[in-house]
This record gives C-alpha cells, sequence and structure tokens, in this order.
C-alpha cells in the first residue's frame, strides 16, 4: 500500500500519467522540431511558431467542417488530407514571412525575436476576426474516438496513440531530409560557413528560405495534432510558446537528439509532478528546473562539439 | 568628440530636459483633468523600465525579456505595504480572522505569512522595493553572465523567468491575491491615495522620480562605466581581452535596470491602486521593451516620450477600435524593428537634431545625445 492506494492502483496511475506525459511529449515534439530547425539551424528566434501552429489547427478545422458537410463519406480519412494542407498552408506562410521580414534580419538575431513578436500579435487577431474569439473544436472520425483497455484501469486513448505515431513518422522524415538528404546537406553547410558554402555554389538565399518554410510546415502539422487532444483558440499559440523554446534551448539548440530527450525529459517530469502537487506549481518547478540546469549548463543537455 | 571632457549633458541635452520637466511638471498638470493626469502617471510608471531597458538593452546589449518581473516585484512589495495598512484589525472585523489581508482570509490562510510581517514597516518597504528585485536581478545575472550566457539565450531565460514568477503568483493564491492581485489600497500612512488631490501628489513626485532617474542614468550613461558598457556590446572579447570583468559590469547594468523598474512599479501600485499578474508576465514584459524601442533603444529622452506615445495610442486605440489595437501594436513592432531601429529618436536625431543645433548656435556641430553611438553590431 502506498498510501491510499494498492501497489496495482498505483502503478496504474504512475502509468497514465506516464501516458499523458507521452502525448505532452509529442506535441512538444512536434512544434520543437520545427523551432529547433529555425532556431538551431538558422539563428532566428521565431516569437510566432505558435501562430503558425495555430494556422495549422484552424486548416483541420475548416478542412473537417467543409468534408463533413459536402463530402461525409470522405470523413474518415479527412484527416490525412488536412495535416497536409496545414503543412502547406503554414509552409507558405512561412515563405511570405522569410521574404518579407526574417531575410533582412539574419544579421539581428534579437530583432527577428522583436518582430516576429509583433507578426505573432497581428496573427493572433486575425485569427481572432476571422474565426471568433472563442474555441474551436475538431470532430474527429469514429475510427480515432474511443481507447484501448490494457488493463482494468488502464486505458489508452487512440487519438494519443495517433498522435505519438504522427511525431515518430515525421520525427523519422525531419531526420532523414536534415541528416541523410543532400538538401540537408546544403542547409548545414550554409548555417556552419555561409560564405564557403555560396562559394561552392549553394544559392544560401534560397536554402535559408525553404529552411524556415519547413520549419514552419512542420509547426503547421503540430497544429493538425493538436487538434485531436485540444480545442483552438486564436492564443492558443502563445501558450506553448515559452515551453518550447525551452525545450529546444535545454536539449541543446542544434541537436535534433538534444530536442527530443529535453522535451521527454520536461514533459515527463511536468506529468509526474502534477501527480503529487497543483498543475501549476508542477509547472514552476519543472520550468525552474530547466532553468537551473540551463544556468549551470548553458549550451544544453546536448551539443555538437564545432569551432566557432 | 572628446571622451575626457565628456559634459553631462550638451546645450541641446539642457535643452530637452528643460522641455521634458516644463512638459511633465507644468504643461500636463494645467492641460489635463485629473482623470487622464492619473493615466499619464501610470504611462510614466512604464518609462521607469523603458529608461532601465536603454542602458540595458541599447547601450549593453543584453534584452531582457522579464522587466515585467522587476515591475512586479517593486509593486508588490509597495501593494503589500499598503494592503496590510488597509487590513487593520478594525476594518477587517468582519473576517473571521481580523488583521489579515482580505484575500488570505477567503483562502483560508489563518495567520500573515513571516515574509509579509516586515512589510509593516515604511522604511522597510521602501529599501525593499529596491532591494529585492536588485537582489533578484544580481542573482539571474551573476548566473548567466559569469557563465557568458548572452544575446539569445539570455533573452529566453528572462522570458521564462517571468513566466515562472507569473505562475507561482497565480497558483498562491492565499499568500498572493492570484489573479486578482493585490486589490482595494486605501492609504499610505493614513494619507488617502483614492483622492484626486492625492493622485496629483503622487503623479508630480513620480514624475519627479522619474527625472531624477534620468538623471542617475545619463550619469551612467556618460561615466567611463557607460563606455565600457557600449564597448561591450560591441566586442565583448577585446573588453574581455582588456582585462575588464565584463560579466560584473553587465551584472550591474541589469541590476541597475532592475531597480528602474521596481521604482516604477511601486509607482504604479500608489497611482493605480493595484498590483496584479497582468503586468509581471511575458507579454507586458515585451510590450515593455517595445516602448523602448519605439522611443530609440538608444536615448534616454526617447525612451520617455516612446512609452508616452505607445501607451497614449493604445489607451486611445483600444477605447474605440479595440479590434484594430492588435494589428496596430503588431505591426508597430514590425515597422520599428525594420525600417526605424533607433526609433523617435533615431528620427529626430536625422531630421530635426541639426536644425536645433544650428538654431542654438553652436558652433561646432555636436552629436546629440545617441547619434554618436553607432547601431549595435550583432
Amino acid at each position: 500500500m502506498i498510501g491510499d492506494y494498492t501497489y496495482s492502483e498505483f502503478f496504474s496511475i504512475l502509468a497514465m500519467q506516464g501516458f499523458a506525459g507521452l502525448i505532452l511529449f509529442s506535441v512538444f515534439v512536434l512544434m520543437a522540431l520545427g523551432l529547433a530547425i529555425i532556431f538551431g539551424q538558422m539563428g532566428v528566434i521565431n516569437m510566432a511558431h505558435g501562430e503558425f501552429m495555430i494556422l495549422g489547427a484552424y486548416v483541420t478545422y475548416l478542412c473537417s467542417n467543409f468534408v463533413s458537410s459536402y463530402a461525409p463519406a470522405l470523413f474518415p480519412i479527412y484527416f490525412f488530407v488536412a495535416m497536409v494542407l496545414a503543412f502547406m498552408a503554414s509552409f507558405a506562410l512561412g515563405l511570405l514571412v522569410e521574404w518579407a521580414m526574417i531575410r533582412h534580419l539574419y544579421k539581428r538575431p534579437l530583432d527577428t525575436l522583436l518582430a516576429t513578436w509583433g507578426l505573432s500579435l497581428v496573427l493572433q487577431q486575425l485569427y481572432r476576426s476571422v474565426f471568433g474569439a472563442r474555441e474551436v473544436g475538431v470532430t474527429l472520425p469514429d475510427w480515432l474516438m474511443g481507447s484501448v483497455a490494457l488493463t482494468d484501469i488502464v486505458e489508452v486513448p487512440i487519438n494519443g496513440l495517433f498522435v505519438m505515431g504522427l511525431t515518430l513518422a515525421i520525427t523519422v522524415a525531419v531526420y532523414f531530409i536534415m541528416f541523410r538528404s543532400g538538401w540537408g546537406k546544403r542547409v548545414r553547410a550554409v548555417m556552419q560557413n555561409r560564405v564557403m558554402a555560396g562559394a561552392v555554389g549553394i544559392d544560401t538565399r534560397k536554402v535559408d528560405r525553404m529552411t524556415f518554410g519547413l520549419g514552419c510546415g512542420i509547426a503547421g502539422i503540430a497544429g493538425a495534432a493538436f487538434t485531436m487532444i485540444g480545442s483552438t483558440g486564436p492564443t492558443a499559440g502563445q501558450l506553448y510558446i515559452v515551453d518550447t523554446f525551452l525545450v529546444v534551448v535545454f536539449g541543446g539548440a542544434a541537436s535534433l537528439l538534444g530536442t527530443i530527450a529535453s522535451a521527454f525529459t520536461i514533459s515527463q517530469a511536468q506529468s509526474t509532478m502534477e501527480f503529487f502537487m497543483s498543475g501549476s506549481m508542477a509547472k514552476v518547478l519543472t520550468l525552474l528546473s530547466v532553468v537551473i540546469i540551463l544556468m549551470l549548463r548553458p549550451q544544453g543537455l546536448f551539443t555538437l562539439k564545432i569551432r566557432q | 568628440m572628446n571622451a575626457l571632457s565628456n559634459p553631462f549633458f550638451t546645450r541641446q541635452g539642457w535643452l530637452y530636459l528643460a522641455i521634458l520637466a516644463v512638459l511633465l511638471l507644468v504643461v500636463f498638470p494645467l492641460a489635463l483633468d485629473p482623470f487622464r493626469l492619473n493615466l499619464v502617471g501610470k504611462y510614466l510608471t512604464y518609462a521607469f523600465v523603458a529608461l532601465g531597458l536603454v542602458l540595458c538593452w541599447g547601450h549593453g546589449g543584453i534584452l531582457s525579456l522579464g522587466q515585467g518581473v522587476f515591475f512586479g516585484l517593486g509593486g508588490y512589495c509597495m501593494a503589500m505595504f499598503l494592503k496590510l495598512e488597509s487590513s487593520s484589525p478594525e476594518n477587517t472585523a468582519i473576517q473571521s480572522t481580523p488583521g489579515i489581508p482580505d484575500f488570505m482570509d477567503w483562502n483560508q490562510v489563518t495567520a500573515l505569512p513571516w515574509w509579509w510581517e516586515p512589510f509593516h514597516s515604511l522604511p522597510f518597504t521602501i529599501v525593499a522595493v529596491i532591494a529585492v528585485p536588485a537582489i533578484f536581478a544580481f542573482i539571474i545575472g551573476f548566473a548567466m553572465f559569469t557563465r557568458r550566457v548572452g544575446g539569445v539565450y539570455f533573452a529566453i531565460i528572462t522570458q521564462a523567468v517571468a513566466a515562472i514568477l507569473t505562475i507561482l503568483i497565480i497558483g498562491q493564491q492565499g499568500y498572493t491575491g492570484g489573479v486578482n492581485g493585490i486589490t482595494d489600497l486605501r492609504t499610505l500612512l493614513g494619507w488617502d491615495i483614492r483622492t484626486n488631490d492625492a493622485k496629483t501628489i503622487l503623479y508630480f513626485v513620480c514624475a519627479g522620480l522619474l527625472i531624477a532617474c534620468l538623471l542617475l542614468s545619463q550619469a551612467v550613461h556618460i561615466s567611463k562605466f557607460g563606455r565600457l558598457l557600449i564597448a561591450i556590446r560591441d566586442k565583448e572579447d577585446r573588453v574581455r581581452f582588456s582585462g575588464y570583468d565584463v560579466a560584473a559590469f553587465k551584472i550591474f547594468v541589469f541590476c541597475f535596470a532592475a531597480a528602474l523598474a521596481a521604482i516604477g512599479g511601486a509607482m504604479f501600485t500608489l497611482q493605480v491602486g493595484f498590483m496584479s499578474p497582468s503586468f509581471v508576465g511575458i507579454v507586458p514584459s515585451i510590450e515593455m521593451v517595445i516602448f523602448a524601442a519605439v522611443g530609440g533603444r538608444l536615448s534616454l529622452f526617447g525612451a520617455i516620450y516612446g512609452t508616452l506615445l505607445v501607451n497614449y495610442a493604445k489607451t486611445s486605440f483600444s477605447e474605440t477600435f479595440p479590434e484594430l489595437w492588435l494589428f496596430a501594436m503588431g505591426g508597430l513592432f514590425i515597422a520599428v524593428v525594420m525600417a526605424f531601429p533607433d526609433g523617435i529618436a533615431g528620427l529626430y536625431n536625422r531630421y530635426i537634431a541639426p536644425h536645433v543645433a544650428r538654431l542654438l548656435g553652436s558652433i561646432r556641430k555636436r552629436d546629440a545625445e545617441g547619434q554618436s553611438l553607432a547601431h549595435p553590431a550583432e
């Protein structure tokens, strides 16, 4: 017996909390992947990343409404189309923003922070004007509802499993794009030595734009996934942005593995602590430990050893 | 410019100071009704933060996105004192535990927490308004700057600190008043701060303090320390190799900015009559940065005018077109960063200051404040 619980109850609760943590982890990873590409590779702070995510969520919402009113037969599979559209919408907006704003600010990273914060305010108000201030939810197809019972007490929701699977797929895809493809090689070459990369014939401007677009596009997919586990409102993106930045910085900005590891640590720490204390105190303790560890180890958990 | 015979202000600088003083101490009090004057007083409290940011961010290159933390800490220290005064046993006789603030009573806290006790004393409170945020800034600054964390990482971590403090204040409702903050503040040593007369007097105190802080900031700016600060911003390694303790300078300027923000926070509490977590978090902290940016991140005078202008625009916009305000604010962020990074002061120095200089009859065209400092090379 532990407290008022029997052992099996206790472990079931641990498992449930762990699973809730895993879903949080998946959302963190999806958001942080895009940010890690933009911040880690390009050094640009994109404070509007949350709003790119919300764009993906709204695209999914529109898609679900459209399909359920005009093509109900396709409803079970609309989600896959929605994800592609969400990616494309955020990707396109990302290209536009890079062209209009970011490319002028590459030498002033702190100013990208302020400018993209301004962008996030504009986007938030835009969402509010178009979709209303109320939160909107997405109807899920039947096969995504319900849950799988592992034991008598432990139940695992299917949409949570789906988000995890999606995260895994996207992470693998990003790994291959960044570390196994010719394009990824060019991206890393540009980020490490822009002048030299330009000298060997890489179009650095194009690489910058595509990298930024890709990061934003992944945020769009994160937004689509987000609709499955929560509702979407104009300011939802802002709630996650600080957490996501901490995830990226904590993991070591340029390291994919670090991002995943730190997302895992932070989300598990938070969901485990939520069991023992109030949610807000759990959050305070988690963020505080991250900040303290960052003060001890400013470069993050995993760092690439490169010459500056 | 001869750096060794560094005058406190140029002739133009004294003129600007006189204009500012007349505007704040004569024009506004005569032209505005008490309600509007109180509103301007509220804006001026943000100008303290902007002054600190000019030194810390514009000159020092340290962008802190956590100034709301220091503003809030200063404001909360003052609010705790005022709250204890208005929670005398007679005033709170209907509570189940008289003598403690009402929100504690609502949250089943039966005794005053130990860290509230010292705030019965006004001298302690005044010291705490400055000391608590400064010590807090020292801890953050020491941990970060001695380990050479800077730039973007510093900004993100200060932002996280702002998030942590907001969550903490909201979560610990019984001790901090939660999301409503500390409200219903009535008297300062028996003097009712809610009357129009009191608000006018507090406005003058605030404006006077602001001018004093401006002079203090200018003193820091023209000192050898101020010059080193700019050197650190532009080429940190060179300053370090020359044998200076870069971290100590950065810690000092960060604490200085924090103390200024805290004075602003305390004046805010006095003039507005409450303090809440909505002035602590990430959003207000970034807004404070934009006040300084609009005014001109390199100009102390610019920071004050920028704060007044942005807040005036915010008030009048959100009264008439609440929808448009976020668009305008967002557009302002983007425009200031992309089109005129030196803000209003930069535009002024470029187009108007030369004419003013000619009118003043100075033979040698002196650089106006800020213009001599090249833009941060990041």
